[in-house]
């Protein structure tokens, strides 16, 4: 079970959780104004990258935020979490 | 005392103390502090158990967790029947019923073992080649008979009427075994003042210094320092010890799983006590100390009842005061044999020969046997045994050249000690995700980088031999506690060369002769080398496909032999093979353990509103929805379902009927920005919706597809009452959470759930408003003041509501919401108001015919995920002028205007007696074969007492441009003819709804 610190709460285990998918995807402003391949890369594109992965996790049973946190998907570490509406930190891989 | 090859005196047990056991059916007596393994052993039974593939008959191997060949049942009655356990880890208690396994009739004469004569016909993926054709008998024939035949132990015949507990804890340090390395560990950390957990397998703490008779620890004996240690930490109230602990799994971020076994190895456990526990500890730093494993050698019938590990056969005379046999055969290919040899020999037990495949072994422990008079013969390979349910001799070989053996010699012997080194145990590590690497010097895998906050101490990570083991395991503890303390271990002892060997050794038995890699899935070194020849390269293939290390054994005696033959078959050296995953549970764990308390009653939670009570008083049938119970129907003296369901429909079309509606989801949207929130979040338009008034809204995903509805009011300028479905609920709000947090914050709203707030009681039918008349306050029920959607608050005997004037029915209707705590009351006074006017509570089936004889639409039913507004008849409830909303642009989209999409439409069967299943196919010519075009399904079909016949919905491919076409669908009794109408079947005008 993961831990997961919230950055509004700290460390929890990862019950108290759920997953939100990727981070950094903005809805559209104008979702009318995309022609459909720009409607569709937003829809249902998703990175998946192995390594470092932006994504959004939401502290259900706690303070029921969403944030955001950059874990290395082939380790299962969390190099930071941050709060929703901040900048992806420019990080390169897990802290040491 | 009657066990005739215990020892008089030494070892951790009490002989005053005697237990009596039996063993398949055979009364045995062992005293305190044995093993079953140790007690059989003390009485001369080495035949333990049968092979699980041949049959073979099969004596203890090891002392531990470790053990292949030892499976028993312990029994204590028809619902205590715990299969699979390894003998070596039962705890002998009075009255103790053991059982073998995997034989029949008997364990002296099994039947079974006639599959060790076709042997020769049941190489490595034997099922795989032979039953492959015909295709239709595997279902029926093969598989069957396969799982007959294979498995291991009998299952209980009743449920498990024991207790298991879950606990969660966190501490600073970790430490995993409780040996030398891991007691040095726990003792470095706790200095730090932090909170220590040391856990370990065994009944006892101490590991190997259990065993140990010839070593000082800082000038004590190794037991004088074992006690005094437990101690120093038993005292400490930061340090939790726990024994009779499986560390099972080793998962992400530090969380370990370990099983406790509290009760099993009680005589009598207390009524109630639990009999394990589960911990999940979530530890900052793990120290592993979980030590080495024995490998065997790999020789002809290395598997004789008899031959046992060297070391095994050495903690069974100093722990356990039992001795093996009376004159033993030692076989190895390293040293610690020897002191297993000079143990014996003390003890009088007579050893044939130390039989070294070494060419020139050298050491003090070597040179100790010699010097006690023992015979070693060097540069000798053991060649095989002879015997059958007990060894009684041996064949002894010089080694010539490589893979050659001389002249075979016979030892009469009744016990072989063999040894083929040691395999540090990394299962753990592995399973943490840490890469091991192979180490030349020692010819082993030894833990590498770490993936987790963890290190490994003594001998798992080749750390062996007690001085070692102590000052690896100290700076260990040291470390994780992040405490700058240091201890020099003063150790006197003999220590020898850790290296062994690795693979099979050389024989001149021919090729029937089996040599052992992997006892408990009866892997031999001919089966790995058949498949590597049939091509295979891969470990993971080769594994899957002769089953070497897998089940429950998970390679602890196998894994190395098993790499050691296939390099040579491959002629590749070992680290290039690779090495597959090891995985959890390191040793097997229970059901009940990880179900823990979530079974019966408590395997979910369970929901019940206010009203519920009075529904089981008057005897309600009820579905489970979710999580919430909900009354079904309310059956009247002997009536079924059906009959309950057409009386409680006409009832409501007559007169009235009285619905629980609790359970709907209820979220409170505020906020001065609320209307602009729901403009966005739900298809319908909302900034024009009247204070007081309704709407039917319809909630998509962002794909454009429907999610969820239910009627919302809108209480205040800047206040909306939102009703969801009762699955829905909480998908919802986290839906909507997840647009107002992260992409819409501008937006001045908050959310609450209110789904336990209210008690909603729903009264349809056309007497609803004469029934409630009498009961409300301040509120005006005259269509004129309350029409259909609107809403008013007020008070209802004398509590405040919120009261819709809402229909799921097509009647005349109101939902009634008060404070959930008045639930009852307020249900009660109307059900007493309703009595003279024939008030009938109905269920949630009767709900469903209900609307669906008006064509209402349940999400999940009628919508899969798949479905756009317009696809279920919704596009009147579009906001056209909407800018943007969840869902707009997908359903822009052209494969959204498609004609050819599934639309709802109505069915009637031509025989209106005929109720279609729902979920049933749809196709527009009859008499088709498969593969057929379909069409289409039905979604709901009933009943409908009103209609006087069979109603169904349906999702029909272009359906609305096929009404009063024929189509059909098919049964296995045949075609069944339906003619596609609307969807809305009863009062197709909505005049009722206005009464």
């Amino acid at each position: 079970m993961l831990l997961i610190t919230c950055p509004h709460c700290g460390p929890r285990p990862e019950l108290e959780f759920v997953h939100g998918g990727e981070a950094h995807i903005a809805r559209p402003a104008q979702p009318e104004a995309l022609n459909a391949e720009e409607w569709t890369e937003y829809l249902y594109m998703r990175a998946n990258p192995k390594g470092l992965h932006a994504e959004r996790w939401r502290h259900l049973h706690g303070c029921a935020r969403f944030f955001n946190a950059l874990r290395d998907t082939t380790t299962d570490q969390f190099v930071v979490t941050y709060k929703t509406g901040e900048a992806r930190p420019d990080l390169k891989g897990p802290a040491a | 005392m009657s066990a005739p090859f215990r020892t008089d005196a030494g070892g951790q047990i009490d002989r005053r103390k005697s237990l009596t056991f039996t063993f398949d059916g055979r009364t045995f007596q062992g005293v305190e502090g044995d093993t079953l393994a140790s007690a059989l052993l003390a009485n001369g039974v080495h035949l333990m158990g049968r092979s699980f593939k041949y049959h073979r008959p099969r004596g203890v191997l090891g002392a531990g967790s470790e053990e292949p060949n030892a499976l028993v049942s312990v029994r204590r009655d028809k619902a205590r029947v715990t299969p699979n356990l390894r003998a070596t880890q039962v705890e002998l208690y009075d009255g103790l019923v053991a059982q073998s396994q995997n034989r029949w009739p008997s364990l002296n004469f099994d039947m079974g073992a006639v599959t060790s004569l076709l042997s020769p016909f049941i190489p490595a993926g034997f099922y795989y080649k032979t039953f492959m054709w015909p295709r239709k008998a595997w279902d029926h024939l093969y598989e069957p008979a396969i799982r007959a035949a294979a498995g291991l132990g009998d299952a209980p015949t009743e449920a498990d009427p024991d207790r298991y507990l879950n606990r969660f804890a966190h501490c600073e340090v970790l430490v995993i075994g409780a040996g030398p390395a891991g007691l040095a560990a726990a003792l470095a950390a706790s200095k730090s003042g932090q909170r220590v957990m040391l856990v370990d397998e065994q009944a006892q703490f101490g590991g190997s210094l259990l065993a140990v008779t010839d070593a000082l620890i800082d000038g004590k004996p190794a037991q004088v320092w074992l006690d005094e240690t437990l101690a120093t930490l038993a005292a400490n109230p930061k340090v939790t010890m726990i024994c009779r602990a499986n560390a099972f799994g080793y998962f992400a971020h530090n969380m370990i799983g370990i099983t406790e076994r509290l009760s099993e190895h009680q005589a009598h456990p207390d009524a109630g006590a639990p009999r394990e526990r589960l911990w999940q500890v979530r530890a900052r730093e793990v120290v592993l100390a979980t030590g080495a494993i024995e490998r065997p050698l790999v020789f002809p019938d290395n598997d004789r009842p008899g031959v046992l590990l060297a070391d095994a056969a050495r903690i069974y005379l100093n722990r356990y005061g039992v001795k093996p046999g009376k004159r033993v055969v030692v076989a190895t290919g390293h040293d610690e044999a020897y002191r297993a040899a000079l143990d014996m020999h003390r003890a009088g037990v007579e050893i044939a020969a130390i039989v070294d495949a070494r060419p020139y072994p050298r050491g003090p422990l070597v040179e100790a046997a010699k010097a006690a008079g023992l015979t070693v013969r060097e540069g000798y390979a053991i060649t095989g045994t002879i015997g059958e349910l007990r060894v009684n001799g041996a064949y002894i070989a010089p080694i010539i050249a490589a893979g050659q053996v001389g002249q075979t010699e016979t030892l009469s012997c009744d016990g072989v000690l063999m040894s083929g080194g040691f395999t540090p145990s990394v299962h753990l590590f592995s399973q943490s995700r840490g890469k091991v690497v192979w180490d030349e010097t020692l010819e082993t895998y030894l833990p590498g980088q770490s993936a987790e906050a963890e290190r490994s101490a003594g001998a798992c990570r080749g750390r062996f031999g007690l001085a070692q083991a102590l000052a690896d395991g100290f700076a260990a503890g040291a470390d994780a506690a992040r405490h700058p303390v240091t201890h020099s271990f003063a150790v006197e002892a003999v220590e020898g060369d850790p290296k062994g060997v690795v693979g099979a050794l050389p024989h001149n038995r021919g090729q029937g002769a089996k040599a052992f890699i992997d006892w408990q899935n009866d892997v031999t070194t001919k089966d790995l080398k058949l498949a590597v020849r049939e091509g295979f390269q891969s470990i993971e293939h080769i594994k899957r496909y002769t089953t070497t290390g897998m089940a429950t054994d998970q390679g602890k005696t196998s894994n190395l032999n098993a790499l050691g033959v296939i390099s040579d078959a491959l002629h590749r050296p070992i680290p290039q093979i690779g090495l597959t995953t090891f995985r959890m549970p390191y040793t097997p764990v229970t059901f009940g353990v990880l179900a823990g308390m979530a079974r019966g009653d408590l395997f979910d939670p369970i929901r019940t509103t206010p009203i519920h009570d009075w529904a089981v008083e008057q005897g309600a049938v009820f579905e489970d929805v979710s999580l919430w119970k909900r009354a079904r129907f309310f059956p009247q003296g002997r009536e079924d379902m059906e009959a309950a369901v057409r009386r409680e429909c006409l009832s409501v079309r007559k007169d009235c009927g009285i619905f629980d509606a609790s359970t709907l989801g209820k979220i409170e949207v505020v906020g001065p920005d609320a209307a602009e929130f729901m403009n966005r979040m739900y298809i319908n338009a909302w900034t024009k919706l009247g204070v007081g008034k309704c709407r039917y809204g319809i909630l998509c995903r962002e794909d454009g597809f429907v999610t969820d509805d239910g009627v919302v009011g809108r209480i205040a300028h800047d206040r909306f009452h939102v009703t969801t479905t009762t699955g829905g609920a909480a998908r919802v709000l986290g839906m909507m959470e997840d647009y107002l947090q992260t992409e819409w914050p501008e937006l001045n709203v908050w959310l609450t759930s209110t789904t336990e707030q209210w008690a909603v009681i729903a009264l349809q039918g056309p007497k609803a408003r004469t029934i409630l008349e009498g009961l409300v306050e301040g509120i005006d029920l005259s269509p004129e003041a309350l029409s259909h959607m609107s809403l008013t608050e007020g008070k209802i005997c004398g509590v405040p509501t919120r009261l819709f004037r809402v229909s799921f029915s097509g009647e005349l209707g109101f939902e009634i919401n008060v404070p959930a705590e008045h639930g009852r009351k307020v249900w009660e006074a109307i059900w007493a108001a309703g009595q003279p006017h024939g008030l009938t509570p109905y269920g949630t089936e009767t709900m469903h015919v209900l609307r669906a004889e008006k064509g209402f639409i349940i999400i999940g039913q009628e919508t899969d995920g798949t479905a756009t507004p317009d696809d279920v008849g919704l596009t009147w409830a579009v906001g056209k002028a909407k800018p943007d909303y969840v869902g707009k642009r997908s359903l822009a989209r052209p494969a959204m205007a498609d004609p050819a999409r599934k639309q709802l439409v109505g069915l009637l069967t031509q025989d209106p007696a005929v109720v279609l299943d729902e979920g049933a196919q749809i196709i527009v010519t009859r008499g088709q074969k498969p593969p057929m075009k379909l069409m289409g399904h039905v979604t709901s079909s009933y009943h409908s007492a009103v209609m006087g016949r069979s109603i169904a919905l349906a999702m029909v491919s272009g359906g609305r441009a096929r009404r009063g076409e024929t189509l059909h669908v098919p049964m296995p009794e045949g075609d069944i003819a339906v003619t596609v109408t609307s969807p809305v079947f009863y009062d197709p005008e909505g005049a009722r709804v206005n009464g």
